[in-house]
Formats: structure tokens, sequence, C-alpha cells
């Protein structure tokens, strides 16, 4: 099933979805790579906001290369979602709805995303080309000194991305070799 | 003894950091066409030519590839008549910093793997440099995301672990991979030599074109057997399951110990890239 998302979501836009699905998603979405997830804890942590609204929000782990002049981004394909796992159910429990990356994620995300009745999503991983076509506007909004890790807001139109973790349990990266396996011994 | 001014290679060395992060190497485009054509799972042919999609989209709009443009390993081959006229290895860095800049390529590198602070112009370079014979000097840059490298293993095994040892240690490092190193991936696979030999052999073996299989008719064999091996694992394109886990695996050895046998796997993805001039 392909399925038509703007954000914020709700945890009843993403009810339906299941792993393997695909998402076009449109509207804000966050960039944020290792360094700016370490920030944002010692924000928490000190008991202050995190710089964008985290609830039904969608953060792209993400750092595209530099925008031509005239162009609205470079290459923004997804990094591995992996390094982000000591942080992300911190903020999936503050009401991050929907992770954007590409690779495996650890017990603790996987019950967080069933927990929060989030998702996480795969970008194409080495499809920078591809993705910077969706994007329509972008702005550095901190942490301009983390360079490429700085945290960005993105217009997105139409950003193609696939269910890996859905809120019920499902895992693309089990399912998916799974079932081709499943095939192949028939 | 001729003489290489120093900005030749800078200027060299720019313009590869550009041509390798925007145009995939001829033999790798042609493995991601053929795992394509011969992939019998619909969404991994979906997959794949989404992939392929991405290589016109990054030529049509000048972009990177991949917005991983790497770490910049820079291999030189220095002909031993030649007389390189200025600081050889800055002008090496000088032209990663160009290249860069110039290219609107990611600077990815921090000066200190503990503090962490970006340098700004991806500078340094990881250089490896051999003397040969001859006066020319060839230069190749591979940009070398870290997705991949990340996935990377070595092992000291024992000389008794042999061949088998060696073939379920490469497996076993794709399957831990899985779909982190953005699948189908390229494999260099290094055997042999000492500890820090065999990881530069498996960095080595990346820079062979993947229709080129190793000279030595019993490591081709090798080198097919463990291809189609991880071609049956099941992670498929981005590991959403299918054929197509790996486009192409290289192999390179070196004498070694009696007492060892070392074995690293270099784990590059669908996005390996190189470039090389001669000058």
């Amino acid at each position: 099933m392909q399925y038509k998302l703007t954000t914020p979501v709700t945890r009843e836009d993403l009810a339906p979805l299941k792993a393997g699905d695909t998402v076009l998603l449109s509207g804000t979405v966050y960039t944020a790579r290792d360094a700016a997830h370490k920030r944002m804890m010692e924000l928490l942590d000190a008991g202050k906001e995190l710089p964008f609204p985290v609830e039904g929000s969608a953060l792209y782990y993400v750092g595209p290369t530099p925008e031509r002049p005239g162009e609205v981004i470079g290459s923004a394909g997804p990094t591995t979602s992996g390094r982000m796992d000591a942080y992300s159910p911190r903020l999936l429990d503050l009401g991050q709805a929907i992770m954007i990356g590409k690779g495996a994620r650890n017990q603790e995300v996987k019950d967080a995303v069933v927990r929060n009745g989030a998702v996480y999503l795969a970008a194409l991983g080495g499809a920078g080309a591809l993705m910077a076509a969706c994007v329509k506007k972008l702005e550095v909004i901190c942490w301009e000194d983390l360079g490429c890790e700085a945290v960005r807001r993105l217009e997105v139109e139409n950003m193609p991305l696939t269910v890996i973790l859905d809120a019920h349990g499902g895992d693309l990266y089990e399912s998916g070799p799974a079932a081709y396996l499943g095939r192949e011994r028939k | 003894m001729r003489t290489i001014p120093a900005a030749e290679i800078t200027a060299s060395v720019a313009r590869l950091c550009v041509r390798a992060n925007t145009v995939l190497p001829p033999d790798v485009a042609a493995a991601l066409e053929a795992c394509r054509a011969a992939e019998p799972w619909p969404l991994a042919g979906e997959t794949l030519a989404l992939l392929q999609d991405n290589l016109a989209q990054a030529r049509k709009r000048d972009l990177p590839i991949c917005q991983d443009t790497g770490m910049s390993c820079v291999f030189v081959e220095l002909g031993q008549e030649v007389h390189v006229e200025g600081d050889f290895e800055e002008a090496i860095h000088q032209g990663v910093r160009q290249g860069y800049g110039q290219g609107y390529l990611r600077k990815s590198m921090v000066a200190d793997p503990l503090r962490r602070v970006n340098t700004g112009d991806n500078t340094p370079a990881s250089i490896t440099v051999r003397i040969v014979p001859g006066d020319q000097c060839t230069v190749t840059v591979v940009p070398k995301g870290f997705g991949s490298e990340n996935m990377s293993r070595l092992a000291m095994l024992k000389p008794a672990d042999g061949v088998e040892g060696v073939k379920h240690f490469v497996v076993e490092t794709v399957r831990l991979a899985g779909p982190n190193p953005c699948p189908p991936m390229v494999l260099g696979v290094g055997i042999g030599g000492s500890f820090d030999k065999v990881a530069a052999l498996a960095k080595h073996a990346l820079l062979r074109p993947l229709n080129q299989p190793n000279p030595d008719p019993y490591y081709a064999a090798l080198e097919a057997e463990l291809l189609e091996e991880i071609n049956t694992l099941g992670i498929g394109p981005q590991g959403f399951g299918g054929k197509t886990t790996c486009l192409g695996l290289a192999i390179e050895t070196a004498p070694t110990h009696v007492a060892g046998l070392p074995v690293a796997v270099n784990v590059s993805c669908h996005v390996t890239r190189r470039a090389t001039e001669v000058l």
C-alpha cells in the first residue's frame, strides 16, 4: 500500500501503516544527525525546550551536501540510523512520530516505536540526488557551527519512503528478506 | 628525471574529487544494470531501478551521487623518475580542499577522533603512495563513505581455519552489516600480510574494477564463489529483501607469517566511487 502523509502527523495517521508499505511524505521535516541529537539531549537534561515542536514531528537523519547557488539543497540521502538509537526512544516518548533514515535499529527503538504508535521510515541510502528533488525549502534553524550536521527545517513534497518499523512491531528488515527467501524455497 | 609541479597534482586531485563524486565508474554502473536485469524479486528490481534513476539525476543536476562525499582516500603511484617540485602531500590536501569547495561537496572530516571538530574543508586526505618504475604519476581519488566503512571487519584467523574460515568470516561480515551499508554492497577482501597490511589490502581491493577478476585463478574462483553465496542471503537492495546483496567482490592477498591468517573485509556500497588520472 502507498500512503500520502503530511506532517505533523497523529498516532491515528500512522496506525494503518505496515512494514513494507510506501509513504509519500509532505510538509515540514527537521534534519538531525549524531551531533545535533547529542545537543538535544543536553537541552532536555537542562530542562530546556527542543529547537522545534516535537509533537507529531518527523526527523530526517541527513547531512546534505552544500547547495549550489540558486539551488534549495544539495545531495540529501539518509545516514545510518543506528547511531541515533541511544537518543531516539527519549524523543519518541516526547512525541516525535516519524524517524527517517536507513539501516537497522535496536530493540529499545523498536519498543519505543510500538509504545508511542510511531514509525521508522527508510529513505533510499546512497540516492541523495533523488531525494534532493523532493525538498522545496531549506532553513538552518540552529547549531550552524555543526556544518552539515546543523538542524535544518525542510519543506518536502512527496518524499518517497518505505516503512521499516511500524507501530505494530513489524520490521521490513526481517520480513523483507524472509519473504524473498521463502519464495525461493517454493 | 621528470619534474611535476605540485600545483599540477593539486589541480588533478581537485578534478578527481568532483568527478568521482558525480559520475559512477562504468564498471560499477554496469554491475548495477546487470544485477537489475537479473533480479527475480520485483520490489528489489524496482529499488535497483531507483538507484539508477539517482545516477541519472546526479548527472543531470550536477549533484553528488550520495551526500556522504566521503573521506578522501588518495592513492598515488609515483614513478621513481619523477621529481615533484613543491610539497607533495600538501599538494594533495590542497587538491581536496579545492575540489570539495568548488564542487559543493560535503565536508565530513573531524580533526580529532574524540574531540570531533570539523576541519571545514574535508582535509586531511588519507594518502597512500607507492613508488613504481617510470616517470609517470598516477593519481586515484576514492571518496569513501562511512555508512559502509563502519561495517568493515578484521580478524586474525588461525592457519587451521583455512579457506573455510575466510569464507565464513566474509559472509558473517555481510550478514552483520545487513541493511546498514546501503546494499547492494561492494566488498574489498584482504587475506594475508600483517594486522595493518591486511586492512590496506582490503581497501586496495576496492580499487579494482568489478569486471576484473583476480589474476590468480584460485582467487578468481574464490571471488566468484563468495559473491554467489552472499547473493543467497536474501538481504537485497537496501535490505528490503532480494537477490542482489553484493555487486562485486575483489580479493587481494599478501604473503604472511607461518602462525597467521589475517583477513579483512572493507565494506563499500552501491556508490563505490573512484576516479583516476595519469600525470
